[in-house]
């Protein structure tokens, strides 16, 4: 495999170009947003529950390609799970689905997502935010 | 292309400059790297290595107070560099020459030293939607600090300002400091700072200029320019980092309080009360970066000794071939003013690719750009975009890595499309 096919490979495209779960939900039960002033990558996550089950998940944002295919397989990863299993959920999960050699700079554009869907369950469910997050309401990272 | 339209109109022997910068000679995936982001932060030739090298081996000692002759020896050369920038700015005297880290704790300087202390309500800071945010943010929060106003004036579609707005951006208010920057890091764009600093005065207000973009490029001339302060960042010229320099017209430094307190920077030292040194020592508080200043002159003399006029043209020639290609790309859009109004920096967007996507295909055929909002948020937002692509080019750019980078486009865009 060549250099550029591990860094994008076909599922990372393919997420890129048809994002799932791509739009905002109408009435939800929780939303957050956050951006990286890195890259200038935006993402916008809503929730609504079934119970504590997360029951669906939407998302707009614009951004990078690895930003934003990251948070579609993530919609992916998290729907039917409980508000507890997903903010318990290691980034390393959500990376090893990406699958691609990430350097530092391009690791926050691929973790954005996964950041903003904690801090949106934090903020419907309560549930506790990673330490590097402690106290958002909303996601900036830097 | 080969170089022809490029050796033609200049005197840049650009392959003979080449040897000059190690960087070269380290290869990425076999290739050499086509550096196309010093306005980030430039390449450095060995001349300056070694200057460094020669002043940590035989003349390293602290400077000034010191009886020794290592210190004498180290005194020396850390004076010998300001000279060498007074002559690089065409200042009036080297006592106008403070060392700073970079132009962004120059611009600091002016605005925790000057601006804090003469800003009020009913004053207003003018500054330009083009501006890096160091000489923005800092003027920004001196004016919410003192409660004086923070006025932006607009850009044309070109990326050029609008002088005629002048007046109605101003106001009523007072204006007290207008800030502007030479060359705008991220579209290139030459202003016009004479015609500002000739407003600003009328006004009875200051020119703080960012010369950061500028000085690595062409000879500037503080008096010609008609600005108060001119602040400017060695590690873009050839220089290391940790060396920049601030001038500013003496009368305005001696009556400004001083930005950092510490060693060196005091006349006596008082139980209750301390008294300032002379200029410039009254802003040189602590250690100097010295071995930095040294390796700052040596690029100085080394830019000196390409010719400043020289680089200006083999940067013209490059952008107006690199705007050029890309041009012939429709679905490469470029910002800013055409090509001899500009610096050698552009940016541009590829359709329907993120900057970072861009930038990390072309680093695997080794052709480094910058992409992001390049400090430049405002800018940005006017543009409506998050990001955009730039590439910089330098004294040691060539027009085959225009057309690396633009081969890199065309795989991007192929990728992406």
């Amino acid at each position: 495999m060549s250099e550029f096919d591990q860094l994008y490979r076909e599922v990372i495209l393919d997420h890129y170009k048809n994002p799932r779960s791509h739009g905002l939900l109408d009435a939800p039960d929780v939303q957050a947003e956050g951006q990286n002033p890195l890259c200038g990558d935006e993402v916008t996550v809503s929730l609504r529950f079934d119970g504590d089950t997360i029951s669906e998940v939407g998302f707009e944002g614009r951004g990078c390609a690895i930003s934003q295919a990251a948070t579609s397989m993530l919609t992916e990863l998290v729907q039917g799970k409980t508000a507890d299993e997903v903010a318990r959920m290691p980034k390393e999960e959500l990376l090893d689905e990406i699958g691609i050699p990430l350097t530092p700079v391009r690791l926050k554009c691929a973790i954005l997502g996964l950041g903003v869907l904690k801090v949106a369950l934090h903020k419907g469910k309560g549930t506790p935010l990673p330490e590097e997050w402690a106290g958002a309401d909303d996601l900036t990272i830097t | 292309m080969d170089d022809m339209s490029v050796t033609a109109t200049t005197a840049l022997d650009v392959e003979r400059v080449r040897v000059d910068f190690p960087y070269l000679e380290e290869l990425q995936g076999g290739k050499q790297v086509a550096f196309l982001d010093s306005a980030a932060s430039s390449q450095k030739p060995r001349q300056v290595l070694d200057a460094m090298s020669r002043f940590y081996e035989s003349s390293y000692a602290n400077v000034h107070r010191g009886v020794y002759r290592l210190a004498e020896r180290a005194t020396e050369e850390l004076e010998a560099a300001r000279e060498k920038v007074r002559a690089l700015l065409n200042a009036e005297s080297s006592r106008e020459v403070i060392f700073v880290r970079n132009a962004t704790e120059g611009l600091n300087l002016v605005a925790y030293s000057y601006g804090l202390n003469s800003l009020g309500p009913g004053d207003a800071v003018l500054v330009t939607e083009l501006e890096h945010h160091s000489n923005f943010v800092p003027w920004q929060y001196m004016a919410n600090r003192t409660g004086a106003s923070f006025r932006m004036l607009p850009l044309d579609d070109n990326g050029e300002l609008r002088l005629d707005r002048l007046d109605e951006v101003a106001g009523d208010d007072a204006v007290k400091v207008v800030a502007v920057g030479l060359t705008s890091n991220s579209l290139g764009t030459n202003n016009p700072v004479e015609q500002l600093a000739e407003w600003a005065h009328e006004r009875g207000a200051i020119l703080v200029c960012d010369g950061a973009q500028a000085a690595p490029h062409r000879k500037l001339d503080v008096q010609a320019l008609g600005c108060d302060f001119l602040a400017v960042s060695g590690h873009k010229m050839c220089g290391p980092s940790g060396a920049g320099a601030l001038w500013g017209r003496a009368e305005l430094l001696e009556r400004m309080e001083p930005f950092l307190l510490g060693g060196h920077m005091i006349r006596s030292v008082g139980d209750e009360v301390t008294t300032w040194g002379a200029l410039p020592h009254k802003f040189e508080a602590g250690t100097a970066p010295m071995a930095e200043a040294v390796g700052f002159g040596a690029a100085i003399d080394y830019l000196a000794g390409v010719g400043f006029e020289a680089i200006e043209q083999h940067e013209r020639a490059l952008v107006t071939y690199a705007l050029e290609r890309l041009g012939e790309l429709p679905w490469v859009t470029t910002y800013g003013p055409p090509p001899e109004k500009r610096a050698g920096i552009v940016s541009f967007n590829v359709e329907d690719v993120h900057p970072h996507d861009v930038a990390q295909i072309l680093d695997l055929d080794a052709v480094a750009i910058r992409a992001g909002h390049h400090c430049c948020q405002p800018l940005m937002r006017k543009l409506g975009v998050v990001a955009t692509n730039r590439a910089s080019f330098y004294l040691y750019s060539t027009a085959a890595e225009v057309d690396r980078l633009v081969e890199g486009l065309h795989r991007a865009r192929r990728m992406f499309a």
